[in-house]
């Protein structure tokens, strides 16, 4: 998709803040539904090739946000770097992850359950459900479950995703920031002709191309 | 049909036959090493087997060494890119990265005590390349004619399905095994869907040979993947659930059959593990 695709998607859809409730309540229900102390979603930061807690619901609700580590450690990284669920019963037993999750989060969950979160053919990032009640035996149709829940989340953090690309090409040294402080300065009437001048510019392209 | 009348033949030399006919001088020279009783029993399958002398290939993050779950590893090796960035199979002395491999490791030795593993670390080095390092990995594992090659991995990306298939089908005709983890999400992921793999989802029982034949794939068996102790990294474990420990059963059953009857080709081998699945009639 083009930045002007995008931003223009994005303003169809709704701001940033609103796809962000959009995965925050992804994690509530999903933490509501397994009955889990905690949900939340990473997502993929490609260039510093770290995993960020983007939406939390639960047990490090409103601390978490933001927080980084590697993404390719840990349960999460394992779950992105294979692209497959995995559900985890006794973490504490794994010494050396509990450890560096308790120094960077303060919450060491017994278990997790995590899949990763994929549109088309990319892994955006991945959704864990913590903790669920000890006494509910795990079966087979809640991996299916979170499967689909996990799908939702996707789709969820790629608006987020778009919308964040689109904000950054309309603003500062944005690749269409010029458009969008014209546009910004422009009287509404003024608008108007501007848009005409752009749709015969366009169609002036068009035919030389 | 008692074991006395199972066929067995030495290997032959490989002979340039035509691949698209068959003369009448040439019949005798295509004997199938290995006829299949009529009933074919998990007794016959590989009662008495421990996969004695059966190279598996666990192809994940690597394998934890000295892990007492696991025992001896035969070789490791890793798939790096080297200083002009081309790929490599080279020695490998890192262990685990993850703690997967190991896991993997450790089911395959649990059902078959007595393999030969050898880890090929495609996984842990980040989640970057990992497509290419993958297909290397399998490529080289395939060359080294491993007879069981465990693959708790797919790929979403579908630049690479036909070079993947490629390799499917040349293991397939190489009489390499491989045995594939099925996604259980909702999405298209490789190799498990093509038919010249052993694809394997979970069930939810909790005996390790207890497996189940699927007569509508593309998930053809299932095998133990629900709530079990897996071995993991600093000689511990972990209670895991997932395709990825799943796959690894049905891979040491595959071992255990092989130990027993080394001449199966992958066809043949795929026909055992239905008549003994557990919803077939060769099952106890």
């Amino acid at each position: 998709m083009s930045d002007l695709e995008a931003a223009v998607a994005a303003g169809v859809l709704g701001a940033d803040e609103a796809h962000r409730a959009l995965l925050q309540a992804t994690v509530e229900v999903a933490r509501a539904i397994f009955g889990a102390k905690a949900a939340s979603v990473f997502l993929l930061d490609e260039e510093a090739d770290e995993l960020v807690f983007e939406a939390v619901s639960g047990e490090g609700e409103g601390e978490l946000i933001g927080m980084r580590f590697p993404a390719d450690t840990g349960i999460a990284g394992w779950v992105l770097t294979t692209r497959q669920p995995l559900i985890v019963d006794d973490l504490s037993a794994d010494t050396r992850w509990s450890r560096s999750q308790a120094e960077s989060t303060g919450y060491v969950p017994k278990s997790m359950m995590s899949v990763p979160l994929l549109v088309d053919e990319r892994a955006l990032g991945v959704l864990s459900v913590l903790d669920r009640p000890t006494e509910s035996k795990l079966r087979l149709a809640e991996v299916d479950l979170l499967g689909l829940f996990a799908n939702q989340a996707a789709i969820a953090l790629d608006l987020l995703q778009r919308a964040r690309r689109a904000r950054a090409a309309l603003a500062g040294e944005g690749r269409l920031a010029p458009l969008a402080r014209v546009a910004a300065r422009l009287e509404e009437d003024e608008r108007d002709t501007a848009l005409e001048l752009l749709t015969a510019l366009d169609r002036l392209l068009a035919a030389t191309s | 049909m008692s074991d006395a009348a199972i066929e067995l033949h030495e290997h032959e030399e490989e002979e340039d036959l035509p691949a698209w006919s068959l003369p009448a001088e040439a019949v005798d020279r295509i004997r199938v090493p290995v006829t299949l009783p009529d009933q074919v029993t998990r007794e016959w399958a590989w009662g008495g087997s421990t996969g004695a002398g059966v190279r598996v290939c666990i192809l994940d993050s690597g394998i934890e060494l000295d892990h007492p779950l696991v025992g001896h590893v035969d070789h490791s090796v890793a798939v790096l890119r080297d200083e002009e960035g081309e790929l490599q199979v080279v020695e490998d002395g890192e262990g685990d990265l993850c703690g997967h491999g190991t896991a993997c490791a450790g089911v395959v030795r649990s059902l078959a005590p007595d393999v030969e593993l050898t880890s090929v670390r495609v996984l842990g080095a980040g989640y970057k390349g990992g497509g290419e390092t993958m297909l290397h990995g399998l490529g080289w594992a395939i060359e080294q004619g491993f007879p069981v090659v465990n693959m708790s991995l797919s790929t979403t990306r579908t630049k690479y399905v036909e070079r993947l298939h490629e390799l499917a089908d040349r293991a397939y005709f190489k009489r390499v095994l491989l045995v594939a983890s099925a996604h259980n999400m909702p999405v298209e992921s490789f190799p498990w869907r093509f038919a010249s793999v052993i694809s394997v989802g979970s069930h939810e029982e909790t005996d390790g040979l207890t497996f189940y034949y699927n007569p509508t794939p593309p998930v053809e068996f299932f095998g133990r993947g629900l709530d079990l102790d897996v071995a993991w990294l600093g000689g511990g474990t972990l209670r895991c659930t997932g395709n990825s420990f799943a796959t690894p059963h049905i891979a040491g059953i595959c071992a255990l059959i092989l130990g027993k009857h080394p001449d199966l080709t992958p066809f043949q081998l795929k026909s055992v593990l239905y008549q003994t699945a557990s919803n077939a009639k060769g099952a106890p």
